[in-house]
């Protein structure tokens, strides 16, 4: 296995002090290459836990390993893309992109022509001498793909990536992820809180249960050649997906809203994103 | 200019405590051709342009020091809110004791006015830089001095040129208010000259001078700056 986590807990201490648990024994395996998707309603811990993965965060318990080797901390083979962009504002988008191939101690020359190749794969090659500003959301999105492709990493860690974009451009870097994971074979762990681009993108979902953060169930799915999950398929899992997280959703609005919150099954959440309500 | 020509012909109060405008000006060309005033702007400048330039540098180190540490953040944090409420001129009977009644003396002053307003400005620019930026550093590796250079220093650039703006505008106060009092020549002696000589053409004129360079220097070095930077980071609307 390549990426192995044992009984990971992690707890974070409030303001008063006292320790808080967002996850629990979380015990998963990923084979090199494979796509897989983290699902779980709002606050189950899943951004964390990929920033454990990363090394941004350490963990309380248990341990992680990538490819037979203890996660100690931050590595670039190991890049996040964030929800937001995190551009650097004052540097070009070349210079984006070529920040982490430089602190490689890659020579300048052959940092930008990977760079420009890069961004070239992204179809941003026009805009190499840009400011972030002056992109929209998706563009910039693209950007820091790019900018984390371009180190090579092992493992592409994925937090909410396309969270903000809207539902086009959302779709059309769906296929373009999906066409550069084929072609690079990158490692991805994409976390999302939607479920139908969960089920969509990825061989395999975790879907996690929420306070404090587990596993709740694992479910592959058979892609057909192009990497695409077939329509029928990607139905019958959604829904399968979806009453999984159902009593995980009335839980945490219950929390929110109190107990005289009823939870309403299958009339009001049947949206076609399936994002969980994530937006309440 | 044309209401204070006539307002000062008409006054009652002789020429040399309210000088006309055409007066003033005449002792203006004749004081910057004669390099009376000429020699003033340059020790002025000059001294403020030294000053200026320690007051930056050590801000900036005091300001990253309070961000990098806690202990200093809780100690020497505070203690600069409390001497940033001193106005500078304030420190002028000190600096005299110490280096004397002199260039050391007022240099000390014109240095201390913008130091503090630089290292708070200087610390809070570190402090809000988003913790997005460090994440998306780290992840790619950096950290250490190469992180402050790469990513806290350009990501709080904007808050700088404010601050040096600011200490900018605090040094020369502090300058002028030096020179007045010391001695060793500069703007501000030239307007106690004007003053003991009865000479209130040669003070307006100063006057004049004074608010020329401080408005050259905002207008044209430190908006240029800012809008530079606006521009380069979409902030400008």
């Amino acid at each position: 296995m390549y990426l192995t986590l044992h009984g990971v807990g992690k707890s974070f201490k409030n303001n008063t002090d006292e320790p808080v648990r967002v996850l629990e024994n979380i015990d998963f395996d990923i084979k090199k290459g494979q796509f897989v998707s983290i699902v779980g309603p709002s606050g189950c811990g899943k951004s964390t836990l990929l920033y454990l993965i990363s090394g941004l965060e350490k963990v309380t318990e248990g341990e992680i390993q990538v490819a037979g080797k203890k996660v100690t901390g931050p590595n670039p083979n190991r890049i996040v893309v964030f929800q937001e962009d995190g551009l650097f504002p004052w540097a070009t988008v070349l210079d984006n992109v070529t920040y982490g191939l430089l602190l490689k101690k890659k020579p300048k020359q052959e940092a930008k022509e990977k760079a420009i190749e890069m961004l070239k794969t992204v179809h941003l090659s026009k805009y190499i001498d840009a400011y972030p500003h002056q992109l929209s959301g998706g563009m910039k999105q693209r950007v820091s793909i790019a900018r984390a492709l371009v180190m090579e990493p092992d493992i592409l860690l994925m937090d909410e990536p396309f969270a903000a974009l809207d539902e086009q451009t959302r779709m059309t870097l769906h296929n373009e992820l999906i066409d550069i994971w084929k072609k690079t074979k990158v490692t991805i762990l994409f976390v999302t809180h939607n479920i139908r681009e969960a089920v969509t993108l990825s061989e395999k979902v975790i879907v996690m249960s929420t306070r404090p953060g587990k596993l709740k169930n694992t479910f592959t799915i058979n892609k057909s050649e192009d990497g695409v999950t077939p329509d029928h398929i990607a139905f019958d899992l959604e829904q399968k997906i979806l009453s999984e997280l159902e009593e995980e959703m009335e839980k945490v609005l219950k929390e929110e809203l109190g107990d005289d919150y009823n939870f309403k099954t299958r009339s009001v959440h049947r949206d076609t994103y399936g994002d969980m309500g994530s937006g309440i | 200019m044309v209401i204070w020509e006539v307002a000062s012909r008409l006054s009652p109060v002789p020429d040399f405590m309210f000088p006309g405008v055409l007066q003033v000006l005449e002792t203006l060309f004749t004081g910057l051709f004669s390099g009376q005033i000429t020699e003033a702007i340059f020790r002025s400048v000059g001294r403020l342009l030294i000053g200026f330039f320690i007051a930056t540098t050590l801000g900036l180190l005091l300001g990253y020091f309070i961000w990098r540490y806690k202990l200093v953040d809780d100690t020497l944090g505070f203690l600069v809110v409390a001497l940033q409420s001193i106005p500078s001129i304030v420190w002028l009977p000190l600096a005299i004791v110490w280096f004397g009644l002199g260039e050391m003396a007022i240099l000390f002053v014109v240095t201390i006015g913008a130091t503090w307003t630089m290292t708070i400005t200087t610390a809070s620019g570190f402090k809000n830089v988003p913790k997005l930026y460090r994440r998306v550093a780290r992840t790619f590796g950096s950290g250490g001095l190469h992180f402050v250079r790469t990513v806290i220093i350009p990501a709080s650039v904007p808050q700088i040129i404010s601050g040096m703006r600011l200490a900018w505008a605090f040094s020369w106060r502090a300058l002028m208010a030096g020179e007045l009092l010391g001695a060793g020549g500069g703007l501000g002696h030239l307007l106690e000259t004007g003053r003991s000589l009865g000479q209130m053409d040669l003070v307006i004129s100063v006057m004049i001078i004074i608010a020329l360079i401080g408005t050259i220097i905002d207008n044209v070095v430190f908006t240029r700056l800012d809008k530079r930077v606006q521009k380069k980071w979409g902030l400008a609307t």
